[in-house]
């Protein structure tokens, strides 16, 4: 072994700095009140952790070379490092020129990345963190963060200095417990800040915060609550990262936003999707039902239970109906289907991992294409990835098996690789393509990688046992590697072999003489003993050889490994049974050497089977029994997979990968078998109701933002539920509709308690209408809102939300939908409503086709004694659902709307709302549109599309000089269009 | 998280550390050299180790190991590829990713390090955005800073950031407003003894370089898009436009970028290129072998096949190889025992043929099996696939942008077994 030196420069001091370290970067080691003759137990990186104990006796700062043996087999440059040296960039930090600075700092972060400590620079280094050079700042912040933690006192007068610009991020890194409350109050305020930058940061923090100090749990916790609330998709992954950290069992916390999450998932940025798909996956196991039930139905279009059947899971439970996906189980496995085409293989990883915990099964197979795909990927994405599924599959030949070829083994793949790509053939064997995997591994036994070479012979002895019609094929093949000049391999043969023969206990007398012939060539002692094992076991079927065998073996005991020497006493005792006439002596013979072998487990075992076989008037009963201990018949060895029980980790986990449970490794629950009340996540309906009540919306920027991404988010909705549930309503069977009509009874009164928060809508947009009043109702009030979401039930359908109240003095029975006119009206109406009790009220959705046009849907609204007739007459702009799009598609888009297609009004604007914040809100109230970024000042843009035609509508505003403006809308509809105009004109123009 | 990185060199020295939480004693390395040492190539270390307190996460890159502690539990893919695209970004930014220009630009790297991670979660992967917040060092740049002092950093949050289309950033001007496109096809396959596909596929990437003023909007439609079996996308394409219409629609990054990757469907036969006739036997008598390989064009498409090169592993036995080559030049390499065969252009009129012997060592039985050759080849102006693109549209934008696209097959991992 090549033996070299390495020199190590330990630079100590004796002077009572009280943090003196090694040039290691462990937090200090000694306190200033140890003597100068330090002790230092100080680990090295060498394969043995060679433990150095100095004395020094010291008067000066002193550099002293040490010498360490190590194995690495390189010489390393002794690398200066001294005094003089941090004096200079001292006095490089005080000089009064920048780039001095600049440069000393960018030394000392040298310094810090070669893990060289600089502590001693600290105050010098602080000084310029008010400066005014971003770069020179930025050095500053790197250097503060990476040794705050040793020099506290000296960080916190730093942090006076910055505060000033308060940059959140470097200090929430700051690990300081003293500025635990600092850190707090400037997570609550970024938390609320306008910039989802900002915000984003914020999350960040709470984990770093919750770390320092997790006292401060409670009330990080209503931040996060804030937080997730939040509809940016650059907050999203961040706040759902701190909640794992922080809080990850507060499930509750989720159910608001979880169908948020689903939506936003494919617009977050890659590394927040795979902690939010994590996360789901874990929330979906404890909110749905198993999708694996027997002769469970898998209905793409039930998406029609959506808001009507809070009970319907619970109630399918107890009946046993078929099963019916939850809606929002579906939600999350159809969000997250498009992100197998990730470039990120993590992201890849974690859907199938989802897919494989939350899928019914037969849906499971469409991530199959895209593990593969990531096989093409780095050698550490393809180790990862071959892990999972070997797991995958053992559960699920089919899945893999049409993509066997994409495992076949390079030989220029590593070895933990080839190993895995084997385990994976094997796993995927059957009896139709057993004879192509077989031909397959011939290649890789002549591999000259021993290793594998063995464990191809392994497997083959897996595909043995597993596939009975091969069994003999394998048999021979192995016999005939029995010659192979390898040892390993003739050494592992043997032993597969006498695992098959041990299952397979017919007629293999051939292959045990065979063995026999063979044994003197072989060497590996686990070889050997193997085949001693067979030769007593199936004694009686090779009377001739077995004696001659035991005569070789009691020539060589002495030279023999231990587990040979076993193994020769067994054959011994076993042919003294059953052939004591031409063993007895030799018998004799090997006990006696076997009694004065140094391994005490020989000659236990010797005592042993001499007191069992040889009969005298020690022995006792046991004797009788020899034969029956010694030659009874043994079950045959299981040859199973080494993946076999890694599914009881999550798929695509470290815990998975390491085969053990890791730090903070959350185990991923059963389904439950009553899914909890769904009803929970339904708050998304009227969240536009209640979002105002929550604290952040004093700032108007964010308004438009959040208006803009949500509109992004409803079209995306609108188009995915435009796929599946066209036709739900002529699919839902007679039965599934009668059905639902049952659970209703049982979810009125569940309902009673939650209109009281929907009632009251102040928010701006959302205005609210009468339809029916108590007093010609009867007692029965109605009133609607147009909710502005994109309607579920049909993508042509305008939704409309209908508050029922009672308030008569008696309940209200089996509220439902008449007759309509015109009489092709496409309205999607609620369920019938059993019972009303006085003074509750429920809100119902509705959709309603309204064709583009502000003709009133008109219908009869029935209770079980009375009709009333009543109509919905929607303004024009609640036609409309916004659309996202650039300026530029905007201009474009505008350029192919002219002439017929453009109208265009000057108005003069109210002078409150020149602004535009105001601007936008006022027309935001009139219609429902999504603003355009403008790049232009005195440009404001919005656009949308009609529901049921989806023909664009571009609203375009200039302001002109002195408060006129020019308001032109471009759309083909141009009735529209005129309406459109007036109503905005008058929003815009009254004050 | 991700805890702390390690950058270790070839042979076991740790030149950069940093850390995104409290600070981790680098001795936690030595259960990875011990790993190390085990493995004896680089190549077959374990990716992920567990020591009694940390978890350690490696990747292999340019000779350089990435470490990574981590302490709870983490989808050890996620940590993987941020690894990996600290490795890109560190190679997009300085043209390589060796040991001595990450210490050449030691600042750089570690300000790139504070902004890509926080508290160990990723901040800023897009090169795009980093780029606008930490500048890639020129030449030109370098020298300007050092005569005014100005600094490389951005001064800005960065902007792209904030926007719907993260990876680009705003107010990109160019005189010249040029869009290329390389489809580059590589061919996996593995051929037996006899010259039979064993095994064979293709997988295809565009890369794209996009130098476009603005915030174009481009279309990009393919002849042929059935041929695409299995695809992955940059995050600017849209997904939705690629499911209903087969184009690939997006608003590109700045740049050199990998707009897709596309696995071609089994279903089509893979063309290969070249036939490889071999014979490569070890006499059971004295301490020789014989070698003798020829290639020849097969399924060309009428194109020539250059940077022919044929790599082999030589079993541990060989001691040298005294061969003759009928075109291009051979290396033996003793060490590593690797046969490097450079041939260069195909010539269909005059084969390449290489033959030898090989002498082995005395005494040690003759090498059981024949070692399998690794081929490399380029053919250029096509894909082997039979993928066209068909045009490409821009939209948002007034100007003309110069367009193109490039063909290009290589083999990937072609191996013929003998």
């Amino acid at each position: 072994m090549a033996i070299s030196f390495q020199l190590f420069f330990l630079e100590l001091f004796y002077t009572t700095n009280a943090h003196t370290n090694f040039n290691s970067n462990s937090s200090s080691s000694c306190g200033s009140s140890q003597p100068a003759w330090l002790k230092y137990i100080y680990p090295l990186n060498s394969q043995k952790c060679t433990t150095l104990v100095l004395h020094l006796n010291m008067t000066s700062p002193t550099v002293y070379p040490l010498c360490v043996e190590q194995t690495t087999g390189v010489v390393v440059q002794p690398q200066l490092f001294s005094v003089p040296r941090n004096e200079d960039l001292k006095e490089m930090l005080e000089s009064n020129k920048e780039s001095l600075k600049l440069e000393a700092m960018k030394r000392i972060v040298g310094l810090i990345a070669k893990g060289k400590n600089s502590s001693e620079l600290f105050p010098a280094v602080v000084k310029n963190v008010a400066s005014k050079n971003i770069e020179l700042k930025k050095l500053v912040y790197v250097y503060l963060v990476r040794y705050a933690e040793e020099q506290q006192d000296l960080a916190l007068l730093s942090i006076r200095l910055f505060s000033v610009s308060l940059a959140l991020r470097v200090l929430s890194s700051i690990r300081v417990p003293i500025i635990v409350p600092i850190m707090m109050l400037a997570i609550k305020e970024a938390a609320a800040d306008l910039s989802p930058y900002v915000r984003k940061t914020s999350a960040h923090a709470i984990q770093k915060l919750y770390s320092l100090d997790p006292d401060q749990k409670e009330q990080l916790i209503e931040v996060i609550e804030k937080l997730l609330k939040d509809k940016s998709t650059l907050v999203a992954g961040s706040v759902v990262m701190a909640f794992e950290e922080v809080c990850p069992d507060r499930i509750d916390l989720i159910h608001k936003n979880y169908r948020k999450l689903c939506n936003l998932l494919v617009d977050v940025e890659e590394w927040g999707q795979v902690v939010i798909i994590s996360m789901l996956t874990r929330y979906a196991r404890t909110q749905f039902t198993s999708p694996w039930t027997e002769g469970a139905t898998f209905d793409e279009n039930n998406e029609k239970t959506f808001y009507d059947s809070d009970s319907e899971e619970k109630k399918e439970q107890t009946e046993a109906k078929p099963y019916i996906m939850d809606p929002d189980h579906r939600l999350l496995l159809r969000n997250t289907k498009p992100l197998l085409q990730s470039r990120n293989t993590a992201v890849v990883m974690s859907v199938a991992q989802l897919y494989w915990h939350l899928a019914p099964k037969h849906e499971v197979n469409i991530v199959t294409k895209s593990l593969v795909r990531l096989l093409r990927s780095h050698r550490e994405v393809q180790f990862i990835v071959l892990q999972n599924i070997a797991t995958m599959s053992i559960q699920r030949k089919g899945m893999f098996e049409p993509f066997m070829k994409s495992f076949y083994v390079r030989s220029t793949d590593a070895t933990h690789i080839k190993t895995l790509k084997l385990e994976i053939l094997t796993n995927l064997a059957n009896e139709a393509n057993i004879s192509t995997i077989l031909r397959e591994f011939q290649t890789y036994v002549k591999s000259q990688d021993k290793a594998f070479a063995a464990a191809t012979i392994q497997a083959i002895g897996r595909c043995a046992t597993n596939i009975s019609e091969v069994t003999d094929t394998c048999l021979n093949g192995l016999v005939l590697l029995l010659s192979n000049r390898d040892e390993t391999v003739v050494a592992e043969s043997v032993v597969v072999i006498k695992k098959l023969l041990q299952t397979q206990p017919t007629q293999h007398s051939e292959i045990i003489k065979h063995m026999a012939k063979l044994f003197d060539n072989i060497t590996v002692p686990m070889a050997r003993a193997s085949i001693l094992w067979l030769m007593g076991e199936y004694c009686e079927r090779v009377p001739k050889i077995a004696p001659d065998v035991l005569r070789k073996m009691a020539k060589t005991f002495t030279a023999e490994e231990d587990i040979v020497k076993l193994q020769i006493v067994n054959l011994a005792a076993k042919l003294y049974l059953t052939n004591s006439k031409q063993t007895k002596l030799l018998t004799q013979y090997i006990l006696n050497l076997g009694k004065y072998d140094q391994n005490y487990d020989i000659r236990d075992r010797t005592r042993f089977i001499r007191q069992l076989i040889v009969p005298n008037e020690k022995s006792g009963a046991l004797n009788k029994y020899a034969r029956r201990i010694l030659l009874a018949p043994k079950p045959a060895p299981v040859l199973e997979s080494a993946f076999k029980d890694r599914d009881r980790f999550q798929l695509g986990t470290l815990s998975h990968s390491i085969n053990s449970k890791a730090t903070g490794y959350q185990e991923l629950s059963d389904w439950p078998a009553v899914a909890p009340d769904q009803s929970v996540r339904n708050v998304e309906v009227i969240e536009p109701v209640r979002n105002p009540s929550s604290s952040h919306t004093p700032y108007h920027k964010s308004d438009s933002e959040s208006e803009e991404e949500s509109s992004e988010e409803s079209e995306k909705t609108s188009t995915d539920s435009g796929k599946s549930s066209s036709g739900s309503e002529n699919s839902s069977s007679e039965s599934e509709s009668e059905q639902k009509k049952k659970k209703k009874t049982k979810k009125a009164p569940q309902k009673k308690s939650k209109p009281t928060a929907v009632t009251t809508p102040s928010f701006g947009p959302v205005k609210t209408y009468e339809l029916l009043h108590h007093m010609t109702g009867k007692g029965l009030s109605a009133k609607y809102h147009f909710p502005r979401q994109p309607c579920l039930y049909e993508p042509s359908m305008v939704a409309v939300q209908v508050i029922l109240t009672n308030s008569s003095d008696h309940s209200l029975e089996e509220i439902h939908i008449g007759e309509r006119s015109p009489a092709g009206l496409n309205i999607h109406c609620f369920n019938t409503i059993e019972r009303l009790e006085p003074e509750a009220s429920v809100t119902v959705s509705m959709g309603i086709d309204f064709s583009d046009s502000t003709q009133a849907a008109n219908f009869q609204l029935c209770t079980k004694e009375n009709q009333f007739s009543v109509s919905i007459q929607p303004a024009v702009g609640e036609l409309l659902m916004p659309s996202t799009m650039t300026e530029q598609d905007f201009t474009k888009e505008q350029g192919k709307l002219l002439g017929m297609n453009e109208t265009s009004a000057t108005i003069t604007m109210a002078t409150a709302n020149t602004s535009s914040q105001a601007i936008s809100k006022q027309v935001l109230s009139v219609a429902n549109v999504g603003v355009v970024s403008s790049s232009q000042n005195n440009f404001h843009r919005f656009a949308g599309r009609t529901v049921s035609s989806g023909a664009l509508v571009l609203v375009s505003l200039e302001l002109k000089e002195s408060s006129s403006a020019l308001l032109t809308i471009n759309t083909e509809k141009s009735v529209m269009a005129s309406m459109l105009l007036r109503d905005l004109k008058q929003a815009l123009t009254q004050a | 998280m991700i805890h702390s990185l390690f950058l270790i060199n070839h042979s076991g020295d740790i030149f950069l550390e940093k850390h995104w939480k409290s600070v981790i004693s680098r001795s936690v390395c030595d259960y990875f050299f011990e790993a190390r040492e085990k493995a004896v190539d680089p190549e077959n270390v374990p990716p992920v180790l567990q020591t009694p307190h940390h978890y350690l996460i490696s990747i292999y890159r340019g000779k350089l190991f990435f470490l990574s502690v981590i302490q709870t539990e983490v989808a050890p893919l996620f940590v993987i590829e941020f690894l990996h695209r600290v490795a890109d970004t560190i190679q997009d930014y300085f043209g390589e990713c060796s040991e001595g220009i990450i210490k050449d630009n030691i600042v750089t790297v570690y300000e790139l390090l504070e902004e890509m991670l926080d508290n160990g979660f990723p901040l800023a992967t897009e090169s795009n955005v980093l780029k606008e917040m930490i500048r890639p060092p020129t030449i030109l740049r370098s020298v300007v800073n050092t005569l005014t002092g100005s600094s490389n950093v951005g001064d800005t949050l960065p902007t792209g950031q904030l926007s719907n289309v993260p990876w680009r950033r705003a107010g990109v001007k160019y005189t010249n407003n040029e869009a290329y496109f390389d489809v580059i096809e590589e061919i996996d396959a593995i051929l037996d003894k006899s010259g039979t596909t064993v095994f064979a596929e293709i997988q295809g990437v565009i890369e794209a370089c996009v130098r476009l003023t603005g915030m174009p909007d481009l279309t990009l439609s393919f002849m042929n898009p059935r041929l695409l079996d299995d695809v992955s996308f940059h995050p600017c394409v849209r997904f939705k436009r690629w499911e209903s219409e087969r184009v690939l629609s997006f608003i590109p990054p700045d740049g050199n970028f990998t707009l897709m990757n596309y696995h071609v469907s089994s279903q089509n036969l893979v063309a290969i290129p070249v036939y490889v006739k071999q014979s490569i036997s070890f006499f059971e008598t004295g301490p020789c072998g014989r070698l003798d390989i020829t290639i020849g064009p097969k399924q060309t498409m009428g194109k020539t096949v250059e940077n022919m090169m044929v790599t082999i592993h030589m079993p541990k036995a060989v001691l040298n190889a005294n061969l003759t080559a009928t075109q291009g030049t051979y290396t033996y390499d003793l060490t590593t025992k690797v046969l490097v065969w450079d041939i260069g252009k195909l010539n269909p009129q005059k084969l390449p043929n290489l033959r030898g012997s090989l002498s082995t060592q005395v005494g040690v039985p003759k090498p059981e099996d024949n070692p399998s050759l690794n081929i490399d080849l380029k053919i250029q102006q096509l894909a082997i696939s039979g993928l066209k693109v068909s045009r490409l549209d821009m939209y948002g934008e007034k100007y003309k942008p110069f367009k193109g696209v490039k063909y290009l097959t290589k083999a990937g991992k072609f191996q013929v077994r003998t």
